[in-house]
């Protein structure tokens, strides 16, 4: 399949960057409206108690304040998946972490509000706390939420078999195992939240909030305000990155339209940094368990892998965490037996979520981890371990996930090759090391949350007589170039510049629903739904073209803003001489494209977890380099294949790419919330370090383009799938460098310390002995 | 709490803010002077995002009291065009990919200016330093190193009236590593 593409492929310009380069860009706290007032919130200081009293009588007296709301002001529950909706706009009967929303003031201006809040007098009744998932895996004293399984704190257990593990096991000539401690990290965009409720005079009320995801927030405050959802309006502000960490919709978004219905007055609520780590919805923390059989040719026989992650206070997407965990373990090798068994427990501590390669990072932390071991005691070079067991293009997984395109090949051949790796793997000096890992990841699920007929992308097109393109979609644009996306379709399609195309895409009264930014969805249903309704103006175009030259519709091709057709007869029709036609005796041009995706799967409980139209693949080697006197590690080159189906916009992907080492980098070598007594303490970003320009290493980006059928011009997802082998390549560089396994994330220099002491005692030089093991 | 009129010459434009005294500059131009684009990230001087020129020096307007800055020339983002609609640090930001998300970019475009003022032809090295008191956390910072080497590159064109480079926009790699040798610090947009 060779297309000639005039804009796909190319190196463009984020259409958005132009008002973020300038400060035009209206992010959450930029936008003001009249008669404003402001909101702070009145936060759990306990982890886990039963709340007594709320008095909020002296805050209610103070001068200026407006309105106060508790949880006496709404009684539903909500959270982004229908099957665990566990969340309360403010507090209502307990609160269940340190940060839990209790009561909600507005006043006239922030300092006001602050001490008003500061007035709200709570009293509570102090519950059994629970910091460890251990403890919860069986009946408590007090379980954190009523709907557990058994009276524990475990919210959720997820088991899959596939195929026969034991004989596996049994059969295998080599069977590394190994156990890993992973600390939770969170998305850190450079943006906090910051929402406006806006009561507008028709009764309705309008929030404006910078969200992933202004569906499930749209149906989550018709919910809570108790009005049907044609009362609600969700405006997308500018997101200031999300990363998964505004994929839910939250408490606070609830309080400020109870005040603000409350009060009839726009009410506006800004976090500050602490209030963003409080929010979290980061990645859990947990425990990994994973055996991997091989036999002696190097066939990977089975996988057989245990999860228990940390939820926090909420259910957020963890139903989801739960079954990626395992599901997302069956690639990108043939893996034909397999067994997981996944829980997730409630804790006293901020809500875990979805983060950038959602459930999947941890995990393959752990495979690619043990599959370095498995080529170590195999004598096989790990690329060439894992080339042997790759899945196929157009094959299916033993749990029945239908792999499309896959460049996984490709991914590995060309990191080996570009990264000098066999003239460097176990041939480096001591405390410099090399490794390898891959990885895929879902392009979109396949199944929507709530389960309709409704497609789960739809864009609208508009022309009119000025000649440009509206597109209307409620695709979220949080800087990931999901509004690029449709512009490119459209401009594509239609042969126009990219400049004729304006996406709005950002109000829930205009724009057709689309699920939003979460599971890398964007650019495979928003790409093709944009790329469907393009096709519908360009028909309508091409017949106006024909009535004025008498052609064939058919037989014209777009390009250049000129409808032509070469041959013997040709002939040229702008853009604009089409449009005008097109509109004669029929007024603006509308068009709509939609994706639904295609049904799949198998039918055993929990097959649809996991299920995408296409899955991204990748590799990626590391290069690092240990400080053999101190234990510190530093990632000194990276290579990562990515295999993104086609780069609608070449600098776009590589941005995506490059994005994804750093944050990878960022939790396998610094990053972690810690939390002490349910207590985080170090919620600001001096204390929770994210990389510097400088920590950050040289970067190789390798685009594979696998061409896949059903994605928009062949595209797939690159902005999670890219994240993940970076933290086991970071990992297995640092073993081919001092021998030393990190079985925790991130790497602590003090045990590479400890280890390089080991190694010294007798007074022997360190040398590369686990290499020798190896060959 | 009682306000003073503080004197702010912003961009050019002289105005007079009603500020409490811990008022910081970034809240003054954001809410007195209605300049959203300078963006508070942490409002405790550890993202950058708030950088502004005071001076001509990058200045963190979280950690600068608005009575700090009476009289003193400042320049936000809003300011940096001139008859051209972008200022080739802005242009080159956006078209090298170094502004994603975008909640940054203020700052690390102000930084940039500073720099390139001081500095017409600086190393990456040397870009890499400038840029480490501001956080991005989308790009991983290669293509904000190469925005500012372009932009570099397009400033020093311009004035000697030659043609810019215009192949290889937005390539990077090649960026030498050298992690841990800071070249000179920015003085008030220093952290760690």
């Amino acid at each position: 399949m060779t297309q000639e593409f005039t804009v796909v492929g190319s190196r463009l310009p984020l259409v958005d960057s132009w008002r973020k380069v300038t400060g035009q860009a209206v992010y959450g706290d930029d936008l003001r409206f009249p008669n404003t007032l402001l909101c702070r919130l009145v936060r759990s200081t306990v982890p886990h108690a039963r709340i007594v009293r709320v008095d909020t009588s002296r805050a209610e007296a103070m001068p200026g304040v407006r309105a106060v709301v508790t949880g006496k002001d709404a009684s539903a529950r909500f959270g982004v998946l229908p099957i665990s909706q566990d969340e309360e706009a403010l507090a209502i009967e307990k609160v269940r972490y340190v940060g839990d929303i209790v009561a909600a003031v507005a006043a006239d201006d922030e300092a006001t509000a602050a001490a008003a809040a500061a007035a709200v007098e709570v009293v509570y009744e102090r519950l059994p706390e629970y910091f460890e998932t251990g403890p919860g895996l069986a009946p408590v004293a007090e379980p954190i939420h009523a709907w557990t399984v058994d009276g524990s704190n475990t919210q959720k257990r997820v088991e899959q078999h596939f195929g026969d593990m034991d004989a596996a096991l049994d059969a295998a000539a080599v069977k590394p195992k190994a156990h890993f401690d992973f600390i939770g990290v969170g998305h850190q965009f450079t943006e906090p939240h910051s929402v406006t409720a806006v009561p507008e005079a028709d009764g309705r009320m309008s929030l404006y909030t910078p969200t992933q995801v202004p569906h499930y927030v749209h149906r989550a405050l018709a919910k809570v305000l108790e009005v049907p959802m044609h009362r609600v309006r969700v405006f997308r502000t500018a997101v200031g990155g999300g990363f998964g960490g505004k994929s839910d919709p939250f408490p606070h978004e609830m309080a400020v339209c109870l005040l603000a219905r409350k009060v009839q007055r726009p009410v506006r609520l800004t976090f500050d940094r602490e209030e963003v780590f409080l929010t979290n919805r980061g990645r859990h923390p947990g425990t990994y368990d994973v055996q991997i059989a091989f036999d002696a040719d190097g066939r990977m026989l089975g996988l057989d892998a245990r999860a228990v992650i940390d939820g926090g206070a909420f259910a957020s997407f963890g139903v989801v965490t739960t079954y990626y965990n395992g599901v997302l373990s069956q690639g990108p090798y043939k893996i034909p037996n397999f067994r997981y068994e996944g829980a997730r427990v409630y804790t006293n501590k901020a809500p875990c979520g979805a983060m950038r390669g959602h459930g999947a990072v941890n995990a393959r932390y752990a495979i690619e981890s043990v599959i370095d071991m498995a080529a170590r005691e195999l004598r096989r070079d790990p690329i060439d371990l894992r080339l042997q067991n790759v899945l196929d293009p157009y094959s299916k997984t033993t749990n029945e996930f239908r792999i499309t395109s896959n460049g996984i090949r490709e991914c590995l051949e060309r990191v080996r090759d570009e990264s000098g790796w066999t003239a460097k793997w176990g041939k480096l000096p001591f405390g410099k090391g090399i490794g390898v890992a891959a990885g895929f990841f879902i392009s979109g699920s396949a199944l929507p949350i709530h389960q309709t007929r409704t497609p789960q992308s739809t864009v609208h097109l508009k022309i009119d007589v000025d000649g440009g393109i509206t597109a209307h979609s409620m695709g979220a644009e949080i800087g990931q170039g999901s509004d690029t996306v449709i512009a490119i379709a459209v401009a594509e399609v239609l042969g126009v510049p990219l400049d004729f195309v304006r996406v709005r895409s950002e109000d829930s009264d205009t724009a057709p629903l689309d699920l939003g930014a979460y599971s890398s969805r964007g650019c495979f249903m928003i790409g093709n739904a944009a790329r469907e309704a393009a096709l519908v103006i360009r028909e309508k175009l091409a017949r106006a073209a024909a009535r004025l030259t008498g052609r064939d519709a058919s037989e014209f091709a777009f390009a250049n803003a000129t409808l032509s057709i070469d041959g013997d007869r040709p002939v040229s029709v702008s853009y604009f001489e089409a449009l005008t036609e097109a509109l004669a005796d029929n007024g603006a041009l509308l068009a709509k494209g939609w994706y639904q995706a295609p049904r799949m799967g198998g039918t055993y409980k929990g097959a649809g977890a996991g299920l995408a139209p296409a899955y991204s693949f990748n590799a990626c080697v590391a290069e690092v380099d240990v400080d053999v006197e101190t234990g510190l590690v530093r990632c000194t080159r990276m290579t990562l294949a990515h295999d993104c189906g086609r780069a609608l916009n070449r600098l776009a992907v590589e941005g995506q790419i490059e994005g994804c080492m750093h944050m990878g980098l960022g939790q396998a070598l610094l990053e972690e919330m810690r939390y002490e007594r349910g207590r985080i303490t170090n919620p600001n970003l001096l204390d929770y370090k994210i990389l510097g320009p400088f920590e950050t290493p040289e970067m190789r980006v390798i685009v594979v383009e696998s061409e896949d059928r059903e994605g928009p011009f062949g595209a797939k997802e690159a902005g999670e799938g890219p994240l993940i082998p970076v933290l086991p390549a970071l990992g297995n560089a640092l073993y081919d460098a001092v021998g030393y396994r990190s079985h925790e994330l991130p790497v602590r220099p003090a045990k590479v310390f400890q280890h390089l002491q080991t190694l010294r005692k007798g007074g022997a030089t360190p040398a590369k002995t686990w290499e020798t093991n190896g060959r | 709490m009682k306000r003073t009129l503080v004197t702010l010459h912003v961009n050019g434009a002289t105005w007079e803010v009603a500020v409490r005294p811990h008022d910081t500059l970034a809240l003054a131009l954001r809410d007195g002077c209605g300049l959203t684009g300078t963006k508070i990230g942490c409002d405790m001087g550890t993202c950058g995002c708030c950088t502004v020129l005071v001076d001509g020096r990058p200045v963190l307007s979280c950690l600068t009291l608005a009575l700090e800055a009476e009289g003193a020339r400042i320049e936000t983002i809003e300011g940096l065009a001139g008859a051209e609609r972008l200022h080739p640090v802005q242009r080159a930001f956006a078209e090298c990919g170094g502004s994603q998300c975008g909640y940054c970019t203020p700052g690390f475009v102000m930084t940039s200016v500073a720099l390139l003022r001081d500095n017409a032809a600086p190393s990456r090295e040397e870009i890499k330093a400038a840029i480490a008191g501001n956080l991005c956390r989308c790009t991983g910072y290669a293509k904000i190193v190469d925005a500012v080497e372009h932009a570099a590159a397009d400033l020093r064109a311009a004035s000697t009236g030659a043609t810019p480079p215009t192949g290889g926009r937005g390539d990077s790699g090649g960026d030498q590593d050298d992690a841990g040798i800071h070249g000179r610090r920015q003085p008030a947009a220093a952290r760690r």
